[in-house]
């Protein structure tokens, strides 16, 4: 599959253990951010309520998450009955690994000592994200469908329609951006904002994205496969142990790639003031600035409904999208 | 392969596209079903995080619109109204307090009143007064569990902290009174137990201001939430007739446009002599629901206000030994106070022969107690028309045609009360 992928167009090529390390290095660094996020959602959502949120394990609650894994890892990896052997299995671990393959393409910064500090700078870019958003997808539909349950059914289908109508947004939403930037790598992309960022002439763009990434990721008030009140727990009902727990990260992997793409298409990416080094950290900060407003917005609005978020998606977002797209076009060849 | 190998039959397919084909048609219409291998039917229940207690809904889904719907009751069926009939008349109250777990102050004023009804005893005002009070507090911790919940329930996650812990100042006011914050059977026959202590009054109207600032938060939470207008606004709309013809009362019929509330028809208590108003819909769907019970909420602490202002001293406990206990303070020097005491302690008081209907307005409408006496100290016959079984019946009227979420929005709005429907 990898040699299918046009590599020798892009501007910088590491070496082979460069690529493993930094890999390594990725792949460490967002599964320590995840439970950071994990314990601020939850520690947010309580001062957000008038409670304190986690507060016994470690100070201020800080291993919580580690707790929480704890707990799942010891749990028996039980299937129901009605389930069926192989793609209950697998189901999880699909969504989980292309959360963690997408995360390859966000860059922390330039290149810096010969080393470019994102996992590998592809020239479709952007389109490896959807590409790879989509397989996420099949973990859910498969998930939800291998469960046997009608609520995980139910909650499957959901998603999968999601899934449709939200994915066209969200690329007709970036599309303002690779126009604007006539590229679309990340890492152009980010290089192109040294004037401006994105987000002022493509602040509908933005705005657009950012809805849309509330539903790809099946957050409030998007959460509809998975709506406690309607389907218990929608795909991952079924689900226990560290089976739901890939189900649990993976969703927050994806809140975090959502905010990655948006700081890095509208943000300005890594850039920021002071010295280079400090690049990787200024892409986190933005990164960790958009996955509170998610945290907010989780905390504040009601829960869609499947049929309004269907004529959502369809009647509003995508003419928006298309209209941000042929506005942002002509302009573009205008000047 | 089938969606459900171990599952009891017919497989549910394509959810996504069939759902915008009934806009059109009203609740309450018998719906043309397609054929049966379209439906999925689910069990939700007894166990689901939305149903508000064990109830157990059968519902019949063609993708994500409800076709059918039964609701199955009787999951925490107590016998509390067979229980009744074994003890002693004022051994009841605290049974029958814990049929409808949120508004105990009313089923405690139900019986209670039914009861005095049935001798002919007198209420002091001073003890109708802290009835009042304590019957609006509880309207409002009633309503604020309800509003927590059903703002959970369409995904409004954090209402339901704010609700909770206003509620809980509720509640406060209730461990200050009568010793207890649930169940606190603080109504008597003849009054009530104790008389308020010291700093209840001030604390009550520190309350009424904390209250009045929660509802402001709520309805700016709420009110003109897009999601919520869209989630609630003409969603689970019937009428006022069918609605009457379903026995259906409280917030629901009013929400319907129909001012009908016990508090002003029937005038028990000293609701008579106080000022204020019966907020009334006009669409009857669940944003109407919503507006009247907070309207209702607005209300209730005018009723509070009035009442701690015209709150008149003298007894708290009407002064008739046959059928109430004397004062503690007599049992050492009286001997006939011992004896009464002691009299209403072991057997408890003779009621006549005789049979009654006493009906009040609970925060869910018309809450009925049926009390059959013999002559003897215990009732042949206790029996409650509680509210959230009767409403429970127009969930089909209200849900059929809808879609799943709005079944449970429709459901939430109805605010049942497992335990007063299964007593």
């Amino acid at each position: 599959m990898i040699p299918a992928l046009p590599i020798a167009d892009t501007n910088f090529v590491d070496a082979t253990w460069i690529l493993i390390l930094k890999s390594l290095v990725i792949f460490i660094v967002i599964l320590s951010v995840v439970p950071v996020v994990l314990l601020a959602e939850r520690k947010l959502l309580g001062r957000f309520q008038n409670r304190y949120g986690p507060n016994r394990v470690g100070p201020y609650g800080a291993l919580q998450p580690l707790a929480d894994v704890g707990k799942l890892l010891s749990k028996q990896g039980f299937r129901p009955t009605g389930a069926v052997p192989g793609l209950y299995e697998v189901a999880p671990a699909l969504t989980i690994l292309a959360a963690v393959l997408t995360l390859a393409i966000l860059p922390f910064g330039d290149v810096q000592g010969g080393v470019g500090l994102y996992g590998i700078d592809v020239p479709i870019g952007i389109l490896y994200f959807f590409a790879f958003g989509a397989l996420a997808f099949y973990g859910l539909l498969l998930g939800g469908w291998a469960s046997g349950s009608k609520y995980s059914f139910l909650g499957a289908m959901r998603s999968a329609a999601q899934l449709i109508s939200y994915e066209m947004a969200m690329g007709l939403s970036l599309l303002g951006v690779v126009l604007m930037a006539g590229s679309l790598s990340l890492v152009e992309i980010v290089k192109a904002q040294g004037e401006i960022w994105f987000i002022v002439p493509q602040i509908v763009g933005f705005l657009i994205f950012m809805v849309a990434g509330f539903a790809e990721t099946n957050r409030a008030p998007f959460d509809l496969p998975e709506a406690d009140a309607e389907l218990v727990a929608g795909y991952s009902t079924e689900y226990g142990g560290m089976r739901f727990g890939s189900y649990f990260f993976a969703e927050y992997m994806e809140i975090l790639i959502i905010s990655g793409i948006a700081s890095t298409m509208f943000l300005g990416g890594w850039m920021g003031p002071g010295p280079s080094w400090l690049d990787p950290i200024w892409m986190l900060a933005k990164m960790l600035a958009i996955t509170f407003i998610f945290i907010w917005i989780r905390a504040t609005l009601p829960r869609f409904r499947y049929d309004q978020l269907m004529s959502f998606g369809w009647k509003v977002l995508i003419p928006l999208a298309t209209l941000n797209v042929l506005v942002t076009a002509v302009l573009v060849v205008v000047w | 392969m089938t969606l459900e190998p171990g599952g009891n039959g017919r497989g549910g397919q394509s959810a996504a596209e069939i759902v915008h084909e009934i806009e059109g048609s009203a609740p309450g219409v018998t719906v043309e079903l397609e054929p049966e291998q379209e439906l999925l039917m689910v069990n939700m229940g007894p166990h689901h995080p939305a149903t508000h207690g064990v109830l157990r809904l059968e519902v019949e889904l063609e993708g994500e619109v409800v076709r059918d719907l039964r609701p199955i009751v009787g999951y925490v069926h107590t016998g509390i109204e067979k229980s009744c009939e074994s003890m002693a008349f004022w051994k009841v109250i605290p049974f029958v307090e814990r049929m409808d777990y949120l508004s105990y102050f009313f089923n405690s004023e139900a019986y209670c009143g039914a009861v005095e009804k049935l001798i002919g005893l007198e209420v002091p005002r001073r003890a109708q007064y802290l009835r009042v009070l304590h019957m609006e507090l509880n309207r409002l911790h009633s309503h604020l569990v309800w509003l927590g919940t059903t703002a959970l329930d369409v995904g409004a996650m954090s209402v339901y902290f704010y609700c909770f812990r206003d509620r809980d100042r509720v509640l406060d006011m209730f461990e200050m009174s009568a010793g207890q914050r649930m169940h606190t059977r603080y109504f008597q026959v003849g009054g009530v137990a104790e008389d308020i202590p010291e700093g209840w009054e001030a604390k009550a109207r520190e309350l009424i201001d904390v209250i009045k600032r929660g509802l402001s938060q709520y309805e700016s939470l709420l009110d003109r939430n897009e999601i919520f207008l869209m989630r609630t606004k003409n969603i689970g709309v019937v009428d006022r007739e069918r609605l009457l013809e379903l026995g259906v009362t409280g917030p629901l019929l009013r929400a319907a446009g129909d001012p009908w509330d016990l508090r002003k028809e029937a005038g028990y208590l000293v609701y008579d002599e106080l000022d204020f108003d019966i907020p009334v819909g006009t669409v009857g769907d669940g944003y109407d629901r919503y507006r009247v019970r907070l309207a209702e909420m607005r209300e209730s602490l005018k009723i509070i206000e009035q009442c701690l202002d015209g709150l008149p001293d003298g007894p708290w406990i009407a002064d008739d030994r046959k059928y109430v206990l004397p004062p503690r303070s007599e049992l050492s020097t009286s001997m006939e106070s011992l004896i009464h005491h002691f009299k209403l302690v072991t057997e408890g008081f003779r009621v006549d022969p005789g049979e009654v209907y006493y009906p009040i307005e609970s925060p869910r409408g018309e809450l009925g107690c049926f009390v059959v006496a013999d002559g003897s100290a215990k009732p042949v016959r206790v029996h409650f028309r509680d509210p959230s079984f009767v409403n429970l019946q127009s969930l089909r009227d209200m849900a059929i045609g809808e879609y799943v979420a709005d079944l449970i929005q429709t459901l939430a709005m109805l605010d049942p009360i497992l335990g007063g429907i299964d007593r």
